[in-house]
């Protein structure tokens, strides 16, 4: 039994069937990629499990428990942390405030009017987000806008950020999309990292196969709606019917 | 002190020691020089400075903090009034249960307006705010006319019951007070040819604008203050941080909305008549145009522009062409002539205009009001001590949107 089991899950659009009796089970403590070419109906199944769309039938279960038709902050609440694919963050606010609001919204839950208080005065609360930006090597840089970040450390603090909830499952869509390849070996290395000190299992949604190959310790493959296979990175490498759908070669 | 750091506390203490000695400082002119009728230390138009400046650091707190445009927050400082004049008629002409039950009227208002108009974002939160203030006006203007009077509005009259109050004098109107302090009683003092006027009611309003701009600092530091601007800022990530963003924008509504509350009861206070014209959409606006002219999101902001305007309004209304005339009488006939037509169309009834162009002014060159300029002002200071040195390190705030 995975910590994640999306069981029958269709969704259709109009016409289009985006999502086509898609069963996935994501173990507790691994690395799972999801791959499959453009419209194979990746990012609408990340979005069904961050609850930002109904599927039509079908369920999807995070530890025992439905997550359909909860609202996405009851979602993360309950352990599941996203990371997007343009990173997504406070742009307006300090570096050390972008970390500190999940650390909040890990100790009082959506919603708390502590509104006398300073959050000065919440030492534990700043502690917690120092070291968490020391993990991530961004110790030098609290006081910055966040706007003002490099792409690179843009995603750095997000992933900061996500972890600073300590999640269950952490989510990535595409983390290292558009990334110069120093900067997508950066952010590997930083995964690997994260998952090294930490009990975290990730879901990995990548069209980068030098990313997936690096990560995953599972793979699951997707196309046009339909989880195609699901094998070790090393069987799905030479896989046919993977190449199949990538390339287009038949038999 | 107080549970503010340093730089909060000594703009607590500078706020605080203007307020109090506002009678000395806005009557820097004597009395009966020209430039008397630039003075601004009369009792009514200083009261004008802090119960706007009340709520404009409310509104500030929706505005500046969620970036929540609320276009109709004078419907609360009516609702505010009301509620502290029917207080006032029934049970006491003491003012503290008056402006008690006018913050209380206004937060429940505001649940129940804001439960509705933030359920939408930018302009049609606006527009819905904008409807409800416009039907409160109408209401209260036609359909609520028992309660609100209608056209005439609402003043304390001899008959009203007031229940907690003695029978009055023979002779005797009934007056606003704070435990018998008569909300209208002034000392004066000559000092040479200076006159100043130290009022109860503005004294009163100033410890409350006080009170509430203290606590405004208080919210800007604190947690909740600061998921308020991840509100603004980012609401998609709020929602994917746990974060429910309803209630605390909804907290801010309402908190916001209490301030108006306040400053619509110490309008009552100060002098006891209310209309519906106080819920009209151009009261709305000014408090929009106080906030950004100010610098929203900034503490002290909003108290900046509530003045300037207060001041314009009541000064520059006040300048006639006989004025003018007399300032010009040292040009030849024609010269003044033509600089006194020029001058004309905004001074007088035209003071709107000279509002619409420093507004324009500080829009375009300062998009973070007159604190950006203050800032600017100090950075331009520290450079030139620096003497070359490095940049300055005053970052101009976050520009108003």
């Amino acid at each position: 039994m995975g910590i994640l089991e999306v069981k029958g899950v269709n969704k259709r659009f109009g016409g289009l069937q985006a999502l086509g009796d898609v069963n996935l089970s994501i173990a507790e403590n691994t690395v799972h990629a999801i791959i499959g070419p453009n419209g194979a109906g990746k990012s609408t199944l990340l979005n069904v499990l961050v609850g930002k769309l109904i599927p039509d039938t079908g369920s999807v279960m995070f530890d025992g428990q439905s997550v359909l038709g909860r609202k996405p902050y009851e979602i993360n609440q309950m352990g599941i942390s996203r990371v997007f694919q343009t990173p997504e963050i406070f742009a307006d606010l300090t570096v050390m405030e972008n970390v500190l609001i999940p650390c909040f919204a890990k100790r009082d839950g959506s919603f708390r009017m502590h509104a006398i208080e300073s959050v000065t005065s919440e030492t534990d609360m700043i502690e917690q987000a120092e070291q968490m930006l020391l993990d991530v090597n961004m110790q030098d840089k609290l006081r910055d806008h966040a706007g003002s970040l490099s792409r690179g450390d843009k995603r750095r603090l997000e992933m900061a950020m996500c972890l600073s909830q300590q999640p269950r499952l952490l989510l990535l869509d595409e983390p290292t999309a558009g990334m110069a390849r120093a900067d997508t070996n950066n952010t590997i290395d930083l995964l690997k990292e994260i998952k090294e000190k930490r009990d975290i299992t990730m879901a990995i949604i990548e069209h980068d196969m030098h990313v997936v190959f690096s990560l995953a310790e599972r793979i699951t493959v997707l196309a046009q709606g339909t989880p195609l296979v699901e094998d070790t990175p090393a069987n799905i490498k030479g896989h046919p019917k993977v190449r199949e759908a990538y390339l287009g070669e038949s038999g | 002190m107080f549970g503010l750091g340093k730089k909060d506390m000594a703009l607590f203490w500078l706020v605080t020691v203007l307020a109090l000695l506002a009678p000395f400082l806005l009557n820097p002119f004597p009395e009966g020089s020209e430039l008397a009728q630039f003075n601004a230390g009369y009792p009514d138009l200083m009261q004008r400075f802090v119960i706007f400046g009340i709520f404009a650091i409310g509104f500030n707190i929706l505005f500046g903090l969620t970036g929540y445009l609320s276009f109709g927050h004078a419907a609360f400082l009516g609702v505010g009034s009301y509620a502290a004049m029917w207080m006032m008629k029934l049970m006491t002409m003491n003012v503290i249960p008056g402006i008690f039950l006018s913050v209380i009227v206004a937060g429940l208002f505001a649940v129940f307006v804001g439960f509705i108009s933030l359920r939408r974002t930018g302009i049609y939160f606006s527009i819905l705010t904008l409807a409800f203030a416009q039907m409160s006006y109408s209401l209260a203007y036609s359909v609520l006319t028992p309660l609100t009077g209608g056209e005439t509005g609402l003043q304390p009259k001899m008959a009203d019951p007031r229940i907690l109050d003695g029978a009055l004098a023979p002779g005797a109107t009934p007056q606003a007070n704070l435990f018998g302090i008569d909300m209208g009683a002034s000392y004066q003092m000559e000092v040479g040819k200076w006159l100043f006027t130290f009022n109860a009611g503005y004294y009163l309003a100033a410890i409350l604008m006080l009170v509430s701009f203290y606590i405004s600092i208080r919210i800007f530091r604190s947690p909740f203050g600061m998921m308020l601007r991840a509100v603004k800022s980012n609401k998609h990530r709020m929602n994917y941080t746990g974060l429910n963003t309803r209630p605390y924008t909804l907290a801010a509504f309402v908190i916001s909305a209490m301030y108006a509350g306040l400053a619509g009861g110490l309008m009552v206070a100060m002098d006891t008549q209310v209309g519906p014209e106080r819920m009209f959409w151009t009261a709305s606006g000014e408090v929009v145009l106080m906030t950004i002219l100010g610098g929203a999101g900034t503490l002290i902001g909003p108290v900046l522009g509530a003045g300037l305007i207060k001041y314009m309004e009541n000064i520059i209304s006040k300048i006639n062409d006989n004025i003018l005339h007399g300032w010009f009488a040292f040009m030849p006939d024609g010269l003044e002539d033509a600089i006194v037509f020029l001058i004309h169309p905004f001074i007088g009834k035209g003071w709107h205009l000279t509002l619409g162009i420093v507004f324009m002014l500080v829009v375009v060159f300062l998009p973070g009001g007159l604190v950006e300029g203050g800032q600017r002002i100090a950075a331009l200071f520290k450079r030139k001590k620096k003497a070359g040195g490095a940049e300055p390190n005053a970052k101009p705030n976050q520009p108003a949107e």
